[in-house]
């Protein structure tokens, strides 16, 4: 296999390939056309870019192949879509692109918005969010459900688009750059109580993957592995994939929302209230 | 609150739903995978398409001839329980070994291999590009580990057996811990639906 083989998707998906191409575009025209003073940094934009591309990569590219046979993988494939994609984009707060393109498109007050409107706010409803991030890992690791998403082509496809949009809700509603003290943004408090709880369970997970003697994802046994791997290892690997980065990614969050708490605390004269809105709050 | 309870029960309904296939020892595949279809070589060097045994139950296994113990260890249960059924039905039951290590399994090895477990069996093999499609295409995959000093190396692939109907559905995986006498009375209730 040359170098190219590797970028190439080992199973083709139109839905990952437009959704991925559709936010990179829909982000380079807002930058492009946005007023200067709403525009993000590099920083953020770099950050934006990443995180939609490691969801790409891992999805469409030959690391694809190898979440399909390979249990350890297939946890990083997760770590990324649930987790770090989701994590850096939230981050680089794409609130002002999200508002340039409310704007143009003229989306405010429109009637069929109202279900999906309401759709997101059952969602990010702080206990529904987050039952719905810890128990879309723990459904989809269910033995018998896993067994299934890797048999099927459609499950499995559902089950990671799934995961990322699921991601993308859960690390929005955490990093929302609106300032609690002045908007309806959830407080800090509870983002971090989120975290805190949402972390706990995934970690008994993996504990529990990795201190289990007998096979509990045979899927990987029956379906053959990308390459002849001891059994124990690839779920001792893919164990400690579901239980430590999760893991520090939570503390992560908390130190960044403790960070924004403690600059909340401290009131700068100088900074003018608008350009903190047009920041959505993030200094 | 009232929204967590409604999550919580549509869960529970999918996850029961899930694992309701108690009454086959294999495990139930319906719906999961697509039909039986396949272009490869036997081992006269001929093509062999999965409409060449149109109307038999089909079970589809990947392997190779040089496997230690995995290979033989399933054929030869597949022989057993094939041997177990009533003479009409061991007449709709083929097992398609398909060898997926072609830089060793020529059509003629094969074929001196497959002999060993009984007349059921269907040697098969092809080029690594046929070998790859028809492995994904089943969700399943192959790999070759380094060869050592002598050339020996070892292939890792499915260690399951996919059974098809004798409209070419996939019905059944039967895991490698299953007895010949429980394959055997799964394949008579397929056979039996015919």
């Amino acid at each position: 296999m040359s170098g190219v083989d590797y970028l190439l998707p080992y199973d083709f998906s139109p839905l990952t390939v437009a959704g991925s191409l559709l936010a990179l575009g829909l982000y380079g025209v807002a930058l492009l056309r946005m007023p200067a003073h709403d525009r993000p940094g590099p920083g953020r934009v770099v950050t934006f870019v990443i995180g939609v591309l490691l969801c790409y990569g891992v999805m469409q590219t030959r690391f694809d192949y190898y979440s399909q046979y390979m249990f350890f993988v297939h946890r990083g494939q997760h770590l990324v879509l649930h987790h770090l994609g989701p994590f850096l984009i939230a981050l680089s707060n794409p609130l002002p692109v999200l508002r340039f393109w409310h704007r143009t498109l003229g989306l405010a007050g429109k009637p069929w918005l109202r279900p999906l409107a309401w759709l997101y706010r059952v969602l990010q409803h702080p206990v529904i969010a987050a039952v719905l991030f810890v128990g879309l890992i723990y459904f989809w690791l269910w033995p018998a459900v896993h067994f299934d998403a890797m048999l099927s082509r459609d499950l499995y496809w559902l089950m990671n688009w799934s995961m990322l949009l699921d991601g993308l809700l859960f690390w929005w509603l955490i990093f929302d750059p609106r300032s609690p003290a002045t908007t309806a943004a959830l407080g800090y408090g509870k983002r971090m109580l989120m975290l805190a709880l949402a972390a706990l369970p995934q970690m008994v997970l993996g504990a529990w993957i990795v201190f289990s003697r007998e096979m509990v994802y045979d899927v990987y046994e029956v379906c053959g592995r990308a390459w002849p791997m001891a059994p124990e290892t690839d779920q001792l690997l893919g164990g400690l994939l579901t239980w430590i980065p999760p893991a520090m990614m939570s503390i992560l969050g908390i130190l960044i929302l403790l960070r924004r708490a403690m600059h909340g605390d401290t009131p700068r004269p100088h900074q003018s209230r608008s350009q903190s809105l047009a920041n959505g709050g993030v200094s | 609150m009232r929204y967590l309870l409604t999550a919580l029960l549509a869960l529970g309904t999918l996850l029961a739903g899930c694992s309701n296939d108690a009454d086959w020892h294999g495990k139930d595949i319906s719906g999961l995978m697509p039909e039986l279809a396949f272009e490869l070589t036997g081992t006269n060097g001929e093509p062999v398409h999965a409409g060449d045994s149109a109307g038999h139950l089909r079970m589809l296994y990947f392997g190779f001839t040089s496997c230690p113990d995995v290979c033989p260890d399933t054929l030869a249960r597949l022989r057993m329980a094939i041997n177990e059924l009533p003479e009409p039905q061991r007449q709709q039951v083929d097992v398609l070994f398909v060898s997926v290590d072609p830089g060793r399994d020529t059509p003629e090895r094969l074929a001196s291999y497959v002999d060993f477990f009984g007349e059921r069996i269907t040697g098969l093999t092809g080029t690594e590009p046929q070998l790859r499609a028809l492995s994904k295409r089943y969700r399943t995959t192959f790999g070759y580990d380094e060869p050592d000093e002598n050339g020996n190396y070892n292939v890792s692939h499915s260690s399951a057996v996919y059974v098809f109907d004798h409209k070419g559905q996939a019905r059944l995986l039967l895991r490698p811990d299953l007895s010949p006498q429980q394959i055997s009375e799964d394949l008579a209730r397929l056979a039996d639906q015919n």
